[in-house]
């Protein structure tokens, strides 16, 4: 009988993920991936994801960041990935450029919240102290924490975010080109 | 072709013809060099400096230096485009330029110079400028949002129309293009669909009307290509 000996098992890369003001499209994207999933889960492990429902962060090494900045809650979360991952990585347009909720910047949010809670019910302004407090504008993360990869895209193909993690995980300067590269 | 009708273009001679702009000979030559307030029908102007290079180690616009012999013109270098990369991001902080919600995307010269040269984050702090719409016109619609200020659609009108349409007002951070009429409004001006104006913005600031996503993603002009390696196609049509 043949004896293998056991080759030493890699380490595991350990991935953050989560979606601050994003739609979890980039996460869907991420899925998209298919196959390769099974390829993922020999290279990498899960901390704080949506995929774990582990609800802080440890200490790990990428944290794929989706969404952009929109309220306190989001900048707590961001400042706790950026304090516990060695790389933290903008994941699709709304981390990069605070995207699609943006488009409320040029507006002002006391006057967005009159108008959609008081001025058509008569309602008033949610104020129940769990409710995390909107911020002015919605920024994109690299306005609040140091950012090291941006992989932009709404969102960025599966295909793409798979190329840009086996660079990461295998050492290798992660790159998009065209047509993987897009913005929308 | 002798040393007289030619410069040297990234080490490869490039000819031309008395009078081109370095821009025109090396585009015409099927080399390319990013640009976006150039169009080959108007006078150079020189203000977006992407088509920026180094002339015999001296930095200038291809656009608005002629091509004479002798010139040893550097373009694509790590330095240039590094640069060119940071004049991209400052035009996508300086506006609103949200590409999965635009018209325009896919057949947009500044995001197919974005990606060409491989900007992956506009990096500085947005302005997030509040700019207006204007939808007066019955076929055209105007979206200052996306305006890079490249003026094309001012010279396209003035120079080429005769309609003088637009205009450029105020000045600095504060410069904006105008309709130049009392109300302000492209509806009460004499614009039509046909001018040379309505078809040059290379962004997605003069948008025609009911003609939006009419093309799938994946089958859009910068789909299918990157800007760099289509200029015999734009050479074609705009000449």
């Amino acid at each position: 009988m043949l004896h293998v000996a056991p080759t030493p098992a890699r380490k595991k890369v350990r991935i953050a993920t989560t979606s601050l003001s994003g739609c979890f499209g980039c996460h869907m994207s991420f899925l998209d991936i298919d196959e390769r999933l099974i390829e993922l889960v020999d290279l990498v492990e899960f901390d704080r994801s949506p995929l774990t429902d582990i609800k802080h962060c440890g200490p790990c090494d990428v944290a794929l960041v989706e969404g952009g900045v929109c309220n306190a809650e989001n900048v707590q979360v961001l400042r706790e990935l950026r304090a516990n991952a060695k790389v933290l990585v903008a994941l699709g347009a709304c981390a990069v450029n605070g995207g699609l909720p943006a488009q409320r910047n040029h507006l002002d949010v006391g006057d967005c919240l009159t108008r959609v809670y008081c001025d058509r019910t008569g309602g008033k302004v949610p104020d129940d102290p769990e409710l995390p407090l909107l911020l002015d504008k919605v920024y994109p993360i690299n306005e609040v924490v140091r950012v090291d990869y941006f992989v932009p895209g709404c969102p960025p193909s599966g295909d793409a975010i798979w190329k840009y993690l086996t660079d990461l995980i295998f050492g290798r300067i992660p790159r998009l080109e065209h047509p993987m590269l897009h913005f929308d | 072709m002798n040393d007289y009708d030619r410069f040297v273009l990234d080490g490869r001679p490039v000819h031309f013809e008395r009078g081109q702009s370095i821009l025109e000979a090396a585009l015409a030559s099927g080399a390319y060099i990013p640009n976006l307030c150039h169009h080959p029908e108007f006078k150079p102007h020189g203000s977006c400096k992407l088509c920026t290079v180094k002339v015999n180690g001296r930095f200038g616009s291809a656009c608005t230096i002629k091509a004479m012999p002798g010139q040893e013109v550097a373009s694509d270098t790590p330095e240039l485009n590094g640069i060119r990369r940071v004049l991209l991001q400052m035009l996508f902080v300086e506006g609103n330029h949200f590409c999965p919600g635009c018209e325009r995307s896919g057949n947009c010269n500044l995001q197919a110079l974005a990606y060409d040269l491989e900007m992956l984050t506009p990096h500085y702090q947005h302005f997030f400028p509040a700019r207006e719409l204007d939808a007066s016109h019955p076929d055209v619609m105007l979206d200052f949002n996306r305006c890079i200020m490249c003026e094309l659609c001012v010279r396209a009108s003035r120079d080429f129309d005769g309609k003088n349409v637009f205009a450029l007002a105020g000045r600095g951070t504060a410069s904006h293009v105008v309709v130049n009429c009392p109300s302000g409004k492209l509806g009460d001006t004499d614009f039509a669909l046909s001018d040379k104006a309505a078809s040059v913005c290379p962004v997605g600031a003069i948008l025609h009307k009911r003609v939006g996503f009419a093309v799938p993603i994946g089958e859009r002009r910068y789909d299918l290509a990157p800007i760099s390696a289509q200029v015999p196609t734009q050479q074609a049509e705009e000449a």
